[in-house]
């Protein structure tokens, strides 16, 4: 692994996440370079593709291309150490065992719980008790619990009201800071890309683009 | 004692069952009496053939044909395989897994039976060798192509979940380890609940086969004993190896769930 930090040469910016010509379906190929930490959103209507970049990136659909993290190939990484270091949630959330907590591989602190507004309470719970809400929350503390790398993330406010939104942005973007992570943040709202302050692209007829901002 | 042989008239005797039978379901559905009608007309059609090759089978028993007749069972067998699957997977592959897992497991046993067990001289002496491999083969298919079934429909049906699973670092064999056992668990039950009632609620069909032929009941029950061992144990390790197989296709190299893989299911 080559270590890209800590170079004198301010002209160098360190490239962490890269996406070399991925394609899928019949959708032009993607290409995008992110630097380490970097936030990005993709905005765009439903059905134009952003969920399939996103399970693109995390390896989860079969397509053409190659991705990059700090140096390292993806295809020389195994698919599931792969997948726990790009982090991909969905914008549904899913839950199999019986209790909340058996998802985890560590309980989340309460601080942590308490931060998205959940008591610890839950942790217990079938998650059939979950709200939607809930269960919006409860998977963003899932997959932190993993400590990705990359964070690939499909409306992770859409069913939350604002306050709890504001609650979850704040979240992610700690983590982000703390742990030096990449994000690609799929949203609807125009106001929380403005808020969030993130780069943004737009995917349309099949084709991935920066958005002019005017 | 010398088997009562039945004259025509005495299965048209028996056939009146089905006439009245048949008579009953009309006026219920029209798909349930045809199919009736089809199914019996075929069990007379294949049995009376199966009667004239056995029996050409016994008066000259070559390795050659007995080899021949199983082949055929087999082809046959992974092809009900296929046709019992809602879901069917795309190509060759499909009749492929079919026919390689019933042919480790209820090839390998029969042969163990024949020649570690049984003994008979020659080894593949007909009389043995077909019924031996057919009622293996025949209870190995239904519980293969039960556990196939239902684990590509589980995946199918939790798709979502699986890739959620996948999306969190499970590789794979993790994200279906609950669906594999769970289907490996419907596949043996019918074995095992023939077998905990086998003497008390039936009579097992090879026993009667055996006393209606004159064999004394002690004999009968011993071969009974061990065809249920080696229809359990050829269940086992055809599901074990088909429900393997199948994960492979049902997955790529970088563990993605290949759903694109599956044929949509006719109706």
């Amino acid at each position: 692994m080559v270590d890209l930090f800590f170079l004198d040469d301010s002209s160098f910016i360190p490239m962490s996440l890269t996406l070399v010509n991925l394609r899928f379906l019949d959708w032009e190929a993607i290409s995008l370079s992110m630097e380490l930490g970097e936030a990005i959103c993709i905005r765009g209507e439903s059905g134009s593709g952003k969920s399939l970049l996103l399970r693109a990136i995390a390896d989860l659909i079969p397509h053409e291309g190659e991705v990059t993290l700090k140096g390292e190939l993806r295809s020389s990484v195994s698919a599931s150490d792969w997948r726990r270091r790009v982090g991909y949630l969905p914008a549904e959330i899913l839950w199999w065992e019986d209790s909340v907590l058996d998802h985890f591989l560590e309980a989340p602190s309460g601080e942590r719980l308490g931060a998205l507004g959940l008591s610890s309470e839950c942790m217990e719970w079938h998650p059939h008790r979950l709200s939607m809400g809930e269960r919006q929350r409860l998977g963003l503390l899932r997959l932190l619990d993993r400590d990705p790398e990359v964070l690939l993330l499909d409306e992770p406010t859409a069913n939350l009201d604002d306050e709890t939104a504001r609650r979850v942005e704040t979240m992610i973007l700690d983590y982000a800071k703390e742990a030096n992570a990449e994000l690609i943040w799929v949203t609807h709202s125009e106001s929380q890309a403005e808020r969030v302050g993130l780069k943004r692209y737009r995917m349309k007829d099949k084709q991935f683009r920066l958005e002019e901002r005017g | 004692m010398t088997t009562i042989d039945l004259s025509y008239w005495q299965l048209g005797f028996a056939a009146s069952a089905i006439v009245a039978l048949y008579v009953v379901l009309v006026p219920f559905r029209q798909g349930l009496s045809r199919s009736l009608l089809v199914s019996t007309v075929r069990l007379v059609i294949q049995l009376s053939l199966i009667g004239y090759v056995l029996k050409f089978l016994f008066e000259d028993g070559h390795l050659l044909y007995v080899v021949l007749l199983s082949v055929v069972m087999l082809t046959v067998a992974s092809r009900e395989m296929v046709a019992r699957q809602k879901r069917r997977i795309k190509g060759v592959r499909a009749l492929g897994i079919g026919a390689a897992t019933v042919f480790v497991s209820s090839f390998a046993i029969s042969l163990y039976g024949l020649l570690v067990v049984v003994r008979p001289d020659p080894w593949y002496m007909p009389q043995y060798a077909i019924p031996l491999l057919g009622m293996i083969m025949s209870n190995t298919m239904s519980a293969i192509s039960l556990a196939m079934d239902r684990l590509t429909n589980a995946l199918y049906e939790q798709q979502a979940l699986v890739e959620q699973k996948l999306a969190l670092g499970y590789s794979a064999k993790e994200a279906i380890r609950p669906y594999v056992s769970d289907c490996i668990r419907t596949g043996m039950m019918p074995v095992i609940n023939s077998m905990a009632a086998a003497g008390i609620v039936a009579l097992p069909g090879m026993m009667t086969g055996q006393i209606l032929g004159g064999v004394s009941p002690q004999v009968a029950v011993k071969y009974q004993i061990m065809i249920w061992f080696f229809i359990a144990a050829s269940c086992g390790f055809g599901m074990v190896t088909a429900l393997r197989l199948l994960g492979r296709v049902l997955f790529d190299d970088r563990d993605r769930l290949r759903l694109d893989r599956l044929e949509a299911p006719k109706h």
